[in-house]
């Protein structure tokens, strides 16, 4: 297997602030690979160190070879970022965007033009060529971002939080945008807050925290590991949480987590549920609320690291 | 969706990379030739005055205003500073071009601001491009706003009744030495710039120190009717000395020693604030 973005102990620390404490990846040409993480993870900050907007203090990274600091320009050649923090200019209009960024990248008057006309047409932004930008709605901006990103025909590209802040249909059209540029070849690196997310789209999944990789492997493999599912169990009677708790930890491998009046443990299979309720019952255990739903990334952290995350002020900026 | 995406980054490898074999085989330039710095530069130049067509308040800001600051220095205060409008007229055109001037390189700083924290420097950097063309290029799209301001200062000035009392290279070279003086001033704005959290502070203090310095130079007044403490300062004021320059070399008068001094306090704001202004640039960004 070849790849496309190789990363070994990237360091980096702002003020007394560790951003990064040692981030090690590889990211199979051809991919979607997830980095997937709570705000003030580290995420961003990785992907502006692989975009070469920022250099790391520690370590050191390449993209399709070149490494990122002395090969800069050859890497922001093959790259193309779209982000919270890469954006477009919102007094002109889609299409000036584009061919700006086709003309910077060496592109003729007329194939920049052409080219933004393609890209416009793609991301169903063509009747909204000749407006500016900051009149578009978050998915549209989000889909013009995004396609000034391709611009450069980009080999290896970084999507950082691609829907955070968009409406639930504005996020399922950028998951379609996102599954359509896999077909193509490119490898994509994405960085996340949600689990679905990153099950929805990534082939590859690098779970992040506090600057550091905590567990990596395909969405199956983390799903069984820390259990896609949430069991909760809460007896009628808070008097019977042992009990419970005792009951619920004979079914899985982790230990449950119980609270004073709720149990509740991560699970990967759902044929789990029946069998839980037979033995609640042969214990005579009155239940007030039995229910299994997707794990949020919180229960994640929880059953991989041991504490829940932290809503801490990004340090990325 | 998916069939159109394909087809947009599929060409990627056929007529977008003629040279190399697909895939990462692209062929890449080790480095960005100045040729091309220059080229992006200009691009990012069309970009900041693209913005305008857009943005009508930005006319307005850099056409409307110097000639509102003319006509309203020229027949209120006029007859009141310089016995009548019109010799009030001759004295304070050059010096209506220098504030001008001065107060454009606020754009240079708010706009530099703006891309900042906006995000769109990310992208520009993210780009292939020449480290030095996304400044560069509103620092030439100033420039050329700022000779506009000043062709239509002049132009309208000309209608009110001011004559050149030299001739049409004295004029370019009033033009020519103001450019440059205020490139070298703009330095210490984009310090301010990479400094301030936001367009609205690198406003506030641009507006700040701008006001008085330009107000207490002899742009608009002669020095000798200030109180004397005043005068000291005001005779060594960098808008006094280019003032000075633009009158002699546009009306008349010694053009030589303020057009020389002005190039020395350039050179110092370059030295001093350049320096400065591209440390805090890279740490910035």
């Amino acid at each position: 297997m070849t790849y496309s973005i190789v990363a070994e102990g990237l360091v980096k620390r702002f003020g007394q602030t560790v951003a990064l404490d040692g981030i090690d990846l590889a990211v199979p040409t051809g991919s979607v690979f997830g980095l997937l993480g709570p705000n003030g993870a580290g995420k961003t900050t990785a992907v502006r160190i692989l975009a070469t907007l920022l250099r790391p203090d520690g370590g050191h990274a390449a993209v399709c070879g070149h490494d990122v600091v002395t090969d800069a320009h050859q890497v922001r050649q093959l790259t193309g970022l779209t982000g919270q923090y890469a954006s477009v200019d919102n007094t002109l209009t889609g299409l000036e965007n584009l061919i700006l960024i086709g003309r910077l990248t060496g592109q003729s008057r007329a194939q920049a033009r052409a080219r933004a006309r393609d890209l416009l047409a793609a991301f169903r932004l063509a009747d909204a060529a000749d407006r500016a930008a900051k009149t578009y709605s978050g998915g549209m901006r989000r889909r013009l971002d995004l396609a000034a990103s391709l611009v450069n025909r980009p080999r290896v590209l970084y999507l950082d939080e691609p829907t955070t802040g968009l409406d639930p249909l504005s996020r399922n059209e950028m998951w379609d945008v996102v599954r359509g540029l896999t077909a193509t070849g490119v490898t994509v690196l994405l960085t996340t807050q949600y689990l679905e997310e990153a099950d929805q789209l990534a082939s590859e999944i690098a779970v992040v925290d506090r600057g550091t990789v905590i567990a990596t492997g395909t969405p199956e493999e983390l799903k069984a590991r820390t259990g896609a599912l949430t069991l909760a169990v809460r007896p009628a009677d808070p008097a019977d949480v042992p009990t419970v708790t005792a009951i619920v930890a004979g079914f899985i491998n982790a230990e449950p987590v119980a609270t004073n009046t709720t149990v509740t443990a991560p699970v990967s299979d759902e044929r789990l549920m029946p069998a839980v309720v037979r033995r609640l019952d042969d214990e005579g255990v009155v239940v007030a609320e039995l229910t299994l739903r997707g794990s949020s990334l919180d229960e994640v952290f929880l059953s991989l690291t041991g504490h829940r995350t932290e809503e801490e002020e990004s340090v990325a900026a | 969706m998916t069939t159109a995406m394909e087809s947009i980054l599929m060409d990627s490898t056929v007529s977008g990379n003629p040279g190399g074999g697909g895939g990462g085989g692209r062929a890449l330039t080790p480095r960005v030739g100045v040729v091309d710095g220059l080229r992006q530069t200009f691009s990012l130049a069309w970009r900041t005055l693209v913005q305008i067509r857009h943005n009508p308040l930005e006319l307005i800001d850099f056409s409307v205003q110097p000639v509102m600051f003319l006509l309203l220095f020229t027949y209120v205060f006029g007859g009141a500073i310089g016995g009548s409008p019109h010799a009030y007229l001759m004295f304070a055109l050059p010096g209506i071009i220098v504030q001008n001037s001065l107060f454009t390189t606020l754009n240079t700083a708010t706009g530099l601001s703006t891309d900042l924290k906006e995000g769109f420097f990310d992208r520009l950097r993210s780009l292939p491009i020449a480290r030095f063309a996304p400044l560069a290029g509103r620092i030439v799209a100033d420039l050329a706003k700022q000779t506009w301001a000043m062709v239509l200062l002049l132009g309208i000035g000309y209608i009110l009744g001011f004559r050149v009392g030299t001739n049409a290279l004295g004029v370019l070279a009033a033009f020519a030495l103001v450019l440059v003086s205020t490139l070298a001033i703009s330095w210490a704005l984009v310090l301010v710039s990479m400094l301030a959290a936001n367009p609205e502070k690198v406003q506030i203090f641009g507006f700040v120190v701008l006001f008085p310095i330009t107000f207490t130079s002899d742009a608009f007044v002669r020095t000798a009717s200030m109180p004397g403490w005043l005068q000291a300062w005001s005779k060594a004021n960098p808008v006094s000395l280019i003032s000075d320059a633009v009158r002699g070399l546009m009306v008349s008068g010694p053009a030589g020693r303020p057009a020389v001094e002005s190039l020395l306090y350039a050179v110092a704001f370059t030295v001093v604030f350049a320096p400065l202004a591209v440390r805090a640039f890279k740490r910035r960004v």
